[in-house]
């Protein structure tokens, strides 16, 4: 049982990772951007190739698979995104999707529609119990890994936007584009890099993620919404709000899926449906419901 | 009331001469056309659940991404009733209507609250639901390899639906007229405003009194009702019924049709259905693997470049605010 647990936590961690890219632009520019599981798909891509193809070893495909995703991410907000913000939401939504559909495509056009490998280092690959009978905690290093990743991750973000000055600035811009304009902040910029690390985190995330999740030209699609999940339920106001939802998610996920198979997915979306419809705005936020 | 305003309301609502021309092409055309019946088929069950779609999105402004629920759930319903109680498609399309509209109204409780955004992720996940149930009660569904073995009776007891596909046209398309022209009953009446009340200025619409919240319910459920039909016709036309109609990629598509030919304008449904129909099978026919590509660049060009604005190349040139 602790076992699930702990797979639930470290599913959990993985998905906000992903997610909290999407949870900033969701908050900050009011933006649904359903295309984000693409920059997730290429950082995971971007990882297969580098290991596969030229031997660079796992450690150091993830910053570059970050470094990667980000440099899409910063390009396609300066080229493609920055119009959409002020266009309703039906727009950005099928936008998006475009934006998905394409990725989907030519990743299967370039890579092919098999599902990819990676192969993790041996000092990954073990796995530790403790305890005995009922009570029996097996983690798989790699899975500790994950966590450990993920939860420095986390409190860097957190430091991030609670101390530093960009920070404040991003606060400042979310709060309110025109008097945080207005007060010398280039909001543009400050959209820009967000929006790029947003991706980035992504990338790292579908890095990461490639062994469990498994990796193939339809991971935007497949999980647009559990991201969505973690966003909506979360709410878009703090890290810990999607956090805690991630974690919701992913012990509920596994929970689900190792005691009652046959269920499947129904435990996932009616929780989510039943959360939303008694909280609209998402679980954690002040503000409750209308 | 004067009597110009009252003209001007009535305006609108007038039978345009082009829309009989209209139809009846549509009529002849599996006749003209008729070794192209059955994409005529597929055409008008499109335009028709494009339309329903429309009802709720153009109309009375709900972002939904999960209308194949209530598509497939017709499909189902109708392709079940002929296999397991009697084969005469209309007593199966009036079951697969029925069933969906109860599923409409039951789904309708939950678009009431939150932003858009909680609204996209419910329907979203609503459709997914029945996915999965589809998927797991394949005792019933058939599960992953689809509804097989069922046959269809003739229509009216006279028409068989052959290989050709001109039954399976003249079907679609009548169907379509009629709730085509309810529709259009409904978006004309005093009903049909205040949904676009409630679009345009939901606060303001409850201040004047509209009962904000049973006008969404009503409509949602109409809709709901209307895309169970296409869905009916779906089954019914093509003798089978997979997970297919439920797939997240119906909802996407449709959305697609509606907004290439244009929102909150009945027509708008059957034009872009028409477009898209043809577009993707051109497509496909080209490139039978990466199709979805080319539809997915068509979708991010329209929305950068604006729908008004890429029909109409002569303004392509002509600088933004002026004139």
């Amino acid at each position: 049982m602790l076992t699930i647990l702990f797979d639930g936590i470290a599913y959990g961690m993985l998905l906000f990772v992903l997610a909290v890219g999407l949870a900033v632009t969701m908050g900050l520019m009011n933006f649904i951007n359903l295309a984000h599981g693409a920059f997730a798909m290429v950082g995971g891509y971007i990882t297969v190739l580098l290991m596969q193809r030229l031997g660079v070893p796992f450690l150091l495909c993830l910053p570059l698979a970050f470094l990667g995703a980000a440099l899409l991410g910063g390009v396609l907000e300066r080229t493609l995104y920055r119009p959409m913000y002020a266009k309703p939401h039906l727009d950005q939504v099928l936008f998006s999707i475009g934006l998905t559909f394409m990725a989907v495509a030519s990743m299967d056009y370039f890579m092919g529609s098999t599902q990819q490998i990676i192969q993790l280092p041996d000092w990954l690959r073990g796995r530790t119990e403790f305890g005995s009978g009922a009570w029996v905690l097996g983690m798989g290093h790699y899975r500790l890994f994950i966590i450990a990743v993920c939860a420095a991750l986390t409190v860097a973000l957190q430091y991030v936007l609670a101390r530093t000055r960009f920070g404040s600035r991003l606060r400042a811009s979310v709060d309110d584009q025109r008097v945080a304009a207005g007060l010398g902040i280039n909001v543009n910029v400050v959209f820009l890099s967000t929006f790029a690390v947003g991706s980035g985190l992504a990338g790292l995330g579908g890095a990461l993620g490639a062994e469990v999740l498994g990796l193939d030209p339809t991971f935007p699609l497949k999980f647009m919404i559990y991201f969505l999940i973690v966003v909506a339920v979360g709410g878009t106001s703090s890290i810990t709000g999607p956090l805690l939802a991630a974690l919701l998610l992913g012990i509920a996920d596994v929970a689900g899926k190792y005691y009652m198979p046959k269920l499947g997915a129904f435990i996932v979306y009616s929780l989510m449906i039943v959360i939303l419809i008694w909280r609209p705005q998402g679980l954690f936020v002040r503000k409750g419901g209308k | 009331m004067t009597n110009a305003t009252q003209k001007s309301l009535l305006h609108t609502s007038r039978l345009k001469p082009w829309e009989p021309v209209l139809w009846l092409l549509a009529f002849a055309s599996p006749l003209l056309l008729s070794s192209h019946a059955l994409i005529i088929n597929e055409i008008a069950i499109v335009a028709l659940f494009a339309i329903s779609l429309d009802l709720i999105l153009g109309y009375t402004g709900i972002v939904s991404l999960g209308h194949a629920a209530f598509f497939g759930m017709g499909a189902y319903a109708a392709a079940l009733f002929a296999k397991h109680v009697m084969p005469d498609p209309l007593v199966g399309l009036a079951f697969g209507i029925a069933v969906s509209t109860l599923l409409g109204a039951i789904c309708s409780l939950t678009i009431m609250r939150g932003s858009d955004l909680t609204r996209l992720m419910v329907t979203l996940g609503m459709g997914l639901i029945l996915l999965e149930l589809a998927n797991r009660l394949d005792w019933l569904t058939g599960g992953a390899d689809g509804l097989q073995g069922v046959v269809m009776g003739p229509l009216l007891g006279r028409f068989e639906f052959d290989m050709s596909g001109r039954t399976a046209a003249y079907y679609s398309l009548c169907v379509g007229l009629v709730f085509f022209v309810l529709a259009r009953r409904l978006v004309h009446s005093p009903f049909g405003a205040t949904l676009m009340a409630i679009r345009d200025n939901r606060l303001r619409a409850m201040a004047i009194g509209i009962p904000v919240h049973s006008r969404l319910a009503l409509v949602y459920t109409v809709s709901a009702g209307v895309a169970g039909a296409a869905g009916a016709l779906l089954a019914q036309t093509t003798g089978f019924a997979s997970l297919d109609v439920f797939d997240f990629h119906r909802s996407a598509d449709v959305m697609l049709v509606l907004v290439v030919g244009g929102v909150g304008w009945l027509y708008g449904g059957i034009v872009g259905a028409v477009v898209f129909k043809l577009m993707q099978d051109t497509l496909s026919s080209i490139t039978p693997q990466y199709w979805t590509f080319w539809i997915g660049l068509f979708l991010v060009v329209l929305v950068l470049v604006g729908r008004e604005r890429l029909l109409r190349p002569w303004t392509w040139f002509r600088k933004r605010g002026g004139a």
